[in-house]
């Protein structure tokens, strides 16, 4: 974290930002309009676009920065990047000046342009966003780095045009951690590996060795809590993905497992199970103190705090079945929420706060789906024989979830991937992965 | 060997097909399956492994449950009475859950069924030091398949030798 910070410093705000521009993105309806918009690839001059080729081997920067750009907007569903084979105007011209009324011709309602160079061996870009009939500029900024963060740099641009369009922060300059899974079913092999949002720049952080579940992100950090069964003993063990440094939580005389961090990333909350009951308890990071939250003769799994941090929803079969309940962040004040027909599991709140997403069983098939804290307005997003562990992006737009498919019709094979949706259960698609993928958890905004 | 087994195994469920093919009705497919099923608690010996003659190194439960059943209970004692008389061994029971269930309630739930196991070993006087629980949730299924037969041989808890 650290690291990024340093490397990338925002420089300069160009033109305070306007504050009552025309376009704006309703991001509550859905996907049913995406506005169309038009990404001119960032100009670059040739002595420039020659060195980054000797640096980066990329033929064209500017136009590789752009491509990020739309494949983002695109992916978000809200957004219609045109076809550039369409755009009448130059890059670097339109930089300057667009032409608006060209732009309005192919029927773009926002224009973005900018341009890429290299000074002092750092990479330095300037965009800007435009609103075509409103014909001005809404937004420029520029900001400089190191070459080699140059897909950043796309997924920065993307949320200040996504921030700037609708309102709300993007999600884009973020993370996803998980488990990627290989070989049958009986002898998983899993690893932890971590991506950018979009799946590029994917890398292995264990070697499969042993046996590993459910990494999860510190909201507040690049740290990374998780389950391993290293030496066959399931603990529950902090990674520090920078340094690649890792240690058991706690000293628990049995299985911890379902760890999550704080919403200030200073506590891990989690099961610890023992003589066939699991109870939910907390370690502060810095003293060690470790706390009973709550106590009960049934399974309590799964928690996750309120982003204010004063409620825990979790897991619990109290009732008979597993159910889904919230309580305060001392373990008092035990409310069941979930009363639909079916078990409810893997209950984690959003980072808004409005609203908690689970995993729900009925009849066979498995739904993702979300309520709201006190469990009214429950909505499934999406059916299919089998799918779990929903994670928010965190703007709390998106989840992110891994579903198994047959990969014939006797039902013999399977395939894993990670999928997402809109809270709107719109715009489901699926996040590639090089091997099978589990267990997705999405980091927080790395640049704010 | 295994293999011998698997194909017997199949041979023996294409026969029965036939035979009642005649007829065949969903009703009589289930009443197949059944055989090796009552309830949906897995009766059958397909998977079992033996720790030494007549003592079965595995029980089974029903979906959501750690109840032991008759059964099981047979083969907890048989396998406690194995442990008296070889009482240099100590043993791991690893608890496992099927795949229709979500990975942490899962990881819970095996070790809830390994617990049953251990308890029911430990009123035949095996002490508490000698038994290590494992879960493994849903982890490391023993049959890969997506049906009920599978799920009931998948639902378990496996007594394995420590030492």
């Amino acid at each position: 974290m650290t690291m990024f910070k340093k490397i990338l410093s925002l420089l300069f705000v160009l033109v305070p930002l306007n504050a009552h521009a025309l376009i704006e993105v309703d991001i509550t309806r859905g996907n049913l309009n995406p506005l169309p918009l038009a990404v001119s690839p960032l100009s670059i001059d040739e002595n420039s676009r020659k060195s980054f080729e000797k640096i980066l081997n990329k033929n064209n920067i500017g136009s590789e920065i752009s491509n990020i750009v739309e494949n983002n907007l695109r992916t978000s569903g809200l957004f219609n990047p045109l076809d550039n084979k369409a755009f009448l105007q130059a890059p670097d011209i339109a930089n300057l000046k667009p032409r608006f009324e060209d732009w309005k011709l192919i029927k773009a309602q926002a224009l973005i342009t900018g341009k890429v160079n290299l000074i002092d061996e750092k990479l330095r870009v300037e965009f800007r966003l435009w609103d075509i009939l409103a014909a001005k500029e809404m937004m420029a900024l520029a900001f400089t780095t190191v070459p080699n963060n140059w897909r950043r740099v796309g997924h920065i641009i993307s949320d200040k045009v996504y921030e700037r369009l609708t309102g709300e922060k993007g999600y884009f300059d973020t993370r996803i951690i998980y488990v990627s899974e290989e070989g049958p079913k009986t002898k998983r092999i899993k690893k932890l590996a971590i991506m950018d949002q979009d799946g590029a720049n994917n890398k292995f952080l264990t070697l499969g060795n042993e046996l590993v579940l459910t990494p999860r992100f510190n909201p507040a950090s690049q740290m990374v809590t998780y389950l391993s069964y290293f030496k066959n003993m399931p603990r529950v063990y902090l990674l520090d993905i920078e340094t690649g440094t890792q240690e058991v939580v706690g000293d628990f005389p049995g299985m911890t497992f379902a760890p999550r961090f704080s919403p200030d990333g200073k506590k891990i909350i989690m099961s610890f199970a023992k003589d066939g009951k699991s109870d939910i308890y907390t370690m502060d990071l810095e003293n060690r103190i470790v706390e009973k939250i709550t106590n009960h003769p049934s399974i309590d799994t799964s928690p996750s705090y309120s982003p204010d941090g004063k409620y825990i929803t979790f897991n619990s079969d109290r009732s008979g079945y597993q159910q889904i309940y919230v309580m305060k962040n001392d373990g008092s004040d035990v409310k069941r929420i979930s009363f639909g027909n079916g078990l409810y599991g893997t209950p984690v709140w959003s980072p808004r706060g409005d609203l908690i997403a689970f995993t729900k069983l009925h009849k066979g098939k498995f739904y993702i789906g979300v309520m709201r804290t006190d469990g009214s307005g429950e909505r499934l997003l999406t059916e299919n024989y089998y799918q779990e562990a929903p994670s928010w992006s965190p703007n709390g737009r998106v989840l992110i979830f891994y579903r198994e498919t047959k990969t014939n019709a006797k039902g013999e094979g399977f395939t894993a991937k990670l999928w997402s949706i809109d809270l709107t259960g719109y715009n489901e698609r699926q996040i590639k992965t090089p091997t099978d993928a589990s267990d997705p958890s999405w980091s927080s905004l790395l640049s704010n | 060997m295994r293999l011998n087994k698997i194909l017997k195994n199949t041979l023996l469920v294409l026969t029965a097909c036939l035979v009642l093919s005649a007829c065949a009705t969903k009703k009589e497919v289930a009443t197949d399956i059944q055989g090796q099923m009552q309830g949906d608690v897995y009766t059958g010996t397909d998977t079992v492994e033996y720790l030494a003659d007549g003592v079965p190194d595995r029980v089974f439960f029903a979906t959501n449950e750690s109840i032991l059943t008759t059964a099981s209970r047979e083969t907890l004692r048989a396998q406690a009475a194995w442990l008296r008389k070889n009482s240099g061994i100590n043993v791991v029971l690893e608890g496992h859950a099927d795949e229709r269930g979500t990975r942490e309630y899962n990881l819970a739930l095996g070790e809830r069924r390994a617990n049953a196991a251990k308890d029911y070993l430990m009123t035949y006087g095996i002490s508490s030091d000698r038994i290590t629980v494992l879960s493994y949730g849903k982890e490391r299924p023993v049959d890969s398949g997506s049906n009920p037969l599978a799920w009931s041989k998948n639902r378990r808890s496996v007594t394995v030798k420590a030492n």
